[in-house]
């Protein structure tokens, strides 16, 4: 781990915004019903940030290795590639001030077009592709950018109700500059009518905060004759300015 | 009508689902040759100030039992109370200690491990000095938004005595759920969702 910084900046040290907690999904969500038994009962303890949540660990460039962001390929026999719908996700990670987050580490995965997971506790009868693991990782650029290919991965059903699915997605975890910044979300596609059905989207009330997960097709972005793109802008938590925040007595 | 304040909204957040090893533990759920290794599992080094400890536990859910799809992440200050990161700004961390570990928990048991040092304290933000405490986060599937909590050392009384942050607690029977009692150079840190043992939880 290192400093992945190339900006002569001094780093922010502000303490992050307060989440909102009615925009985030509850934690009790009784028609997701995994939830029940996992959600926490008794009011949580509000404090504002101290230097344990204001730092957060940061990891190199160098760490990423070149075929990290190409699923169709990471896992891929030398020549072959994933199947199925190819796709190219593109975007920025931006702060809730719109100022980007540079140097951070953006990890994704994703069932396979079919809609199945590569891992032992999958038992949905699609196919496994022997051509694709699911997993890739990107570092934040200066602006915040970041970019992988993959498939357009399937919908599945997954036992909850007697027939739920899952709308097509991918999951992403990202890290800001604080350990507060720490998200975990999925992505999902424009225009699927499978989003408004899924229990686990509706532990989301507001649809505002559910088209914000929704990726744009970008026709202007895709590769001729190869593969469509979509567009996947991240938001996390701003961060108060210092400037006259009392500071302690002799710093 | 006014100006825009021009504030975007921090997506909302979703379960990390049933298969988050595969994205951020792959090579322990058999997806190798992609990373050259899982990250976080490697705090320390030979080199690492600090006394070395074994920080164990589980996350429990309502009816006691262990979660096996749990990923756990830590956070904490090196021996001298600094953080590694570029927001640290009272001085340079030990360059031997990432201060960051993340851990799928085992396969059959749940139980998640972090070989790592003690930490230093680290001022609160008004310069008071809190106790010794490492920092978790908790996502799986059926948690919809990532859980943020503490562990205390059990063997600190008197830091743990005037932690500001453990002063906040109105309930004072519930402030042993933060606190990881020694066992040799073993914490056990049991996290629990729910119950009468339900651990605090943080919005921070």
């Amino acid at each position: 781990m290192s400093d992945g910084t190339n900006s002569n900046k001094a780093p922010e040290t502000g303490a992050f915004f307060p989440r909102d907690r009615e925009w985030h999904p509850k934690a009790y969500t009784p028609w997701y019903k995994t939830s029940v038994l996992r959600s926490p009962q008794k009011a949580l303890l509000s404090f504002d940030n101290t230097l344990s949540e204001i730092t957060g660990p940061v990891f190199g460039h160098n760490m990423i290795g070149e075929l990290d962001n190409d699923l169709l390929v990471n896992f891929a026999k030398p020549g072959e590639t994933a199947i199925g719908p190819r796709i190219v996700v593109y975007g920025r990670v931006l702060d809730e001030r719109g100022r980007p987050v540079p140097n951070v580490l953006v990890e994704f995965w994703q069932a396979n077009a079919g809609g199945r997971y590569r891992h032992k506790k999958e038992g949905y009868v699609a196919a496994l592709d022997p051509n694709f693991g699911g997993c890739g990782r990107a570092i934040t650029a200066e602006d915040g950018s970041y970019s992988f290919r993959t498939v357009q991965p399937g919908p599945y059903p997954w036992p909850n109700g007697v027939n739920d699915w899952r709308p097509a997605h991918i999951h992403f975890s990202i890290f800001g500059h604080g350990f507060a910044q720490r998200l975990i979300t999925q992505m999902y596609f424009e225009g699927d009518p499978m989003i408004w059905q899924c229990p686990i989207v509706k532990t989301i009330n507001d649809p505002e905060a559910i088209r914000g997960l929704t990726a744009a097709l970008d026709m202007q972005a895709t590769i001729p004759m190869d593969a469509r793109a979509y567009k996947f802008d991240i938001v996390l938590r701003g961060r108060r300015s210092t400037m006259f925040e009392n500071r302690m007595e002799g710093n | 009508m006014v100006q825009s304040l021009n504030r975007l909204k921090e997506n909302a957040s979703q379960t990390a689902g049933p298969y988050v090893h595969i994205g951020l533990t792959p090579n322990f759920c058999e997806i190798g040759g992609v990373y050259p290794e899982d990250l976080g599992t490697k705090m320390v080094n030979d080199k690492t100030k600090g006394e070395r400890i074994t920080v164990i536990g589980r996350v429990l859910d309502g009816t006691g039992t262990p979660l096996k799809d749990a990923l756990v992440e830590i956070w904490q200050a090196d021996a001298d109370g600094l953080y590694n990161s570029p927001a640290e700004t009272r001085g340079t961390a030990d360059p031997n200690f990432t201060g960051w570990g993340r851990s799928p928990g085992n396969m059959d048991s749940g139980e998640f491990v972090f070989e790592t040092i003690k930490p230093g304290r680290v001022p609160f933000n008004d310069g008071r000095l809190m106790a010794p405490h490492i920092t978790f986060w908790i996502v799986a599937r059926g948690i919809n938004l990532g859980l943020n909590t503490r562990m205390y050392f059990g063997d600190e009384e008197k830091a743990n005595a005037e932690d500001p942050i453990l002063a906040r607690v109105e309930h004072k029977v519930r402030v042993p759920t933060l606190i990881a009692p020694r066992e040799g150079n073993a914490y056990r840190f049991d996290i629990h969702l729910q119950g009468e043992k339900e651990t605090i939880f943080f919005d921070t």
